[in-house]
């Protein structure tokens, strides 16, 4: 068994047995059901908005590289230096050379999955360059020297007592668990790395092909002032980022706000064309993008499964995922957690690596029904077992399910199995559940229902 | 169904046969072939799926008391057989599937059965009746015509954790659903867990003897058949 398939288990196994996360985890999502619900009622048609995104995103996906070629044009024209990076280690290395060139000693940073995708804070803290995390929850998880537990609410594991803590702890302040009062101490704190910092760092949530433009979302005004004071801006995207479209923006940046957080729309939309244009006064005098594959390109080749690249990270699959709610996000050991990191985190990093994370589920689809952009995530789910079967079966597995359709379809076969198992009951009782039992994953926490010495077949075939 | 949940088969049938229909079980089919397919053993599967197949060709209508395999039959045996000498039949099949209270309530039009079960129930609505055949208002049209019978949904719809062999791979999360489900269950005050599906039933009352908790579990073809 590989380490990353029984970190996960050891993993799980923890988190699920764990009542006081299962509560602060259910508690935080039901009352998000709540005013996503809400917010989703205010839309004229939920499910035609939902149609109408994925047919833009299947757009924007099917003709990737026209809209790249276009989104990099404009952006050229204004002044914006554009790098294209293959792998998550030409990315860190673009973005380190850039640094080096500034002669750049801090940089504050908005949140962005793609940097923790790319393990980017770790390879520039090592160069010695100073990384501080704008974001108030990815400034939290950092303080703790941890990775976000979800892509949209990176602390939302943590209590605000456990909070108020860890700021007295690392920051020596936290005059009480009100939530107003620690945000000013984590302000104060970050007001001087922002006037400090000599590169600021963001993600994107979309960019236009047609204008040109990185389009961020935010609720904290954190990714404003990290694109504004420093002299040097760096925007890391997947390229999956890119609509074709401003106007698709109307649809997108609400749909985004409300299946993730369920607001109507988040505080601060802010799109960014270009650095600082001659007779501004404002904004970064210069601004590179860095468009990052990492295989996603893997993920295009695959026809059955290119609509994962519609994701737009809006977090309502974890949300809604039993299997998220119960194992929380940092046991699935991925950047992205939940169905959409158990779909593709096999195509980025390696299927028989990752291929635990899709038979970990349940199947029971309440991710796909949740996903705004229609990503029809639990079959993929059932299409990476497949292809893992496929390329690499288990032996004793297969050898199972081969015996198990022997017996299923030869009637004598059928009809011992369920004798030997009315007959076995009695011992099944005595070794539940202990070592010996071939059943014990089952019966270690669930009884198995008692047996009818008649069965159905039976039934029907003496009623004639 | 066949070796642990026949009351719910039984039920069926007498509730067809009360219909007026003739009802054929084939003694050679025992399964589906849901768990190699939803294992990634595609080819296991169709091994089990193929005989189903071939003896269910000539049926008139096809009514799967379990929104599970129905599923299967319905909407994943088209997946399973594209591209093979089957995939015609597996569509023809599919299209003449039904899981029973959508057969009752769309193809029959019936929603009445004269059941009376004078007791306090939620609905456990299974993951692949729900989302694959979109079977929510159906069992409920059902149990409001049985007497006596007070239904209180739960404030959250949540899988119970069973998901085939997912339950005994990953034991430890797919308890801990079912903790959850039980819990949401509890809240509503029933006395009854109703379900058409017999493995999530299985699995819910599983936990709930394993736990000695007082909720008990019945198949929706039970409920229906009482009188």
């Amino acid at each position: 068994m590989s380490s990353n398939v029984s970190d996960f288990k050891t993993r799980a196994t923890e988190k699920a047995g764990d009542l006081r996360h299962r509560s602060v985890i259910r508690t935080a999502l039901r009352s998000y059901e709540i005013v996503r619900d809400k917010r989703k009622a205010a839309f004229q048609s939920w499910e035609s908005a939902r149609q109408a995104a994925a047919e833009t995103k299947w757009e924007a996906v099917n003709h990737l590289d026209k809209h790249l070629e276009a989104l990099t044009a404009k952006l050229e024209a204004r002044g914006t230096k554009v790098h294209w990076a293959s792998t998550g280690a030409q990315a860190r290395e673009i973005i380190a050379q850039i640094l080096r060139d500034k002669k750049a000693r801090s940089i504050i940073k908005s949140k962005a999955m793609t940097s923790e995708e790319i393990h980017l804070n770790d390879a520039l803290e090592k160069e010695g360059f100073t990384v501080v995390e704008s974001d108030l929850g990815e400034f939290i998880v950092q303080l703790r020297h941890e990775p976000p537990y979800h892509i949209v609410f990176p602390s939302m594991h943590l209590t605000r007592g456990e909070i108020k803590d860890l700021f007295l702890k690392e920051l020596g302040d936290a005059p009480s668990d009100s939530p107003e009062e620690l945000t000013m101490v984590a302000r104060r704190v970050m007001r001087q790395k922002y006037i400090t910092a000599d590169v600021g760092f963001t993600g994107a949530n979309f960019a236009i092909a047609e204008t040109g433009m990185i389009s961020i979302t935010e609720n904290e005004g954190n990714a404003r002032i990290t694109a504004a004071l420093p002299k040097t801006m760096i925007t890391l995207m997947g390229i999956e980022k890119v609509l074709p479209r401003f106007s698709d923006l109307a649809l997108f940046l609400p749909m985004l706000a409300t299946a993730g957080a369920g607001q109507p729309m988040t505080c601060y939309n802010t799109m960014y064309s270009g650095p600082r244009q001659p007779g501004e006064v404002d904004g970064p005098e210069e601004w590179h993008v860095v468009l990052l594959d990492n295989r996603r390109t893997e993920l295009l080749a695959d026809a059955e499964q290119r609509d994962a690249l519609h994701c737009i990270r809006c977090g309502a699959c974890l949300n809604v995922c039993p299997i998220f709610r119960n194992v929380g996000g940092h046991t699935y050991g991925t950047t992205y957690s939940g169905p959409v990191g158990a779909v593709i985190t096999p195509h980025l990093r390696g299927l028989q690596e990752w291929k635990h994370l899709s038979n970990a589920s349940s199947l029971c689809g309440a991710c796909t029904e949740a996903c705004p952009v229609k990503i029809d995530l639990h079959h993929h789910l059932l299409q990476n077992r497949r292809n893992a079967s496929a390329s690499q079966p288990s032996f004793f597995e297969k050898l199972a399910y081969q015996v198990f359709g022997i017996v299923a379809n030869e009637p004598a076969f059928w009809s011992l199995a369920k004798k030997i198992g009315w007959l076995t009951q009695p011992l099944q009782r005595a070794i539940k559940g202990s070592a010996l039992d071939p059943a014990k994953a089952w019966t270690k926490t669930r009884d198995l229902p008692p047996q009818p010495r008649e069965s159905f077949k039976d039934w029907w075939s003496n009623r004639k | 169904m066949d070796a642990l949940y026949l009351r719910a088969g039984i039920s069926m049938v007498e509730i067809l046969e009360r219909l007026g229909h003739k009802v054929i079980c084939p003694n050679e089919i025992a399964c589906c072939g849901q768990p190699p397919f939803n294992s990634g053993y595609w080819d296991e599967a169709r091994t089990i799926a193929t005989p189903v197949l071939e003896k269910l060709a000539n049926a008139e209508a096809i009514v799967i008391g379990s929104g599970s395999c129905g599923a299967m039959v319905k909407k994943f045996y088209p997946d399973l057989f594209k591209g093979t000498r089957y995939a015609e039949l597996a569509k023809q099949v599919a299209a003449k599937t039904w899981e029973f209270s959508d057969f009752l309530v769309n193809k029959l039009g019936v929603t009445d059965l004269g059941a009376k079960f004078p007791h306090k129930v939620t609905f456990h609505d299974g993951c692949h009746g729900l989302r694959e055949l979109g079977i929510h208002k159906q069992p409920r049209a059902l149990l409001a015509n049985v007497q006596g019978l007070q239904l209180f949904e739960m404030t959250e719809v949540s899988c119970c954790g069973f998901g085939g062999t997912f339950s005994a791979k990953f034991p430890m999360i797919s308890t801990a659903m079912g903790e959850v489900k039980c819990t949401a269950a509890a809240e509503t005050g029933a006395e009854y867990i109703v379900s058409s599906d017999s493995s999530c039933l299985m699995h819910i009352q599983g936990l709930l003897s394993r736990q000695g908790k007082p909720t008990k579990t019945i198949s929706l073809a039970e409920v229906l058949n009482t009188q």
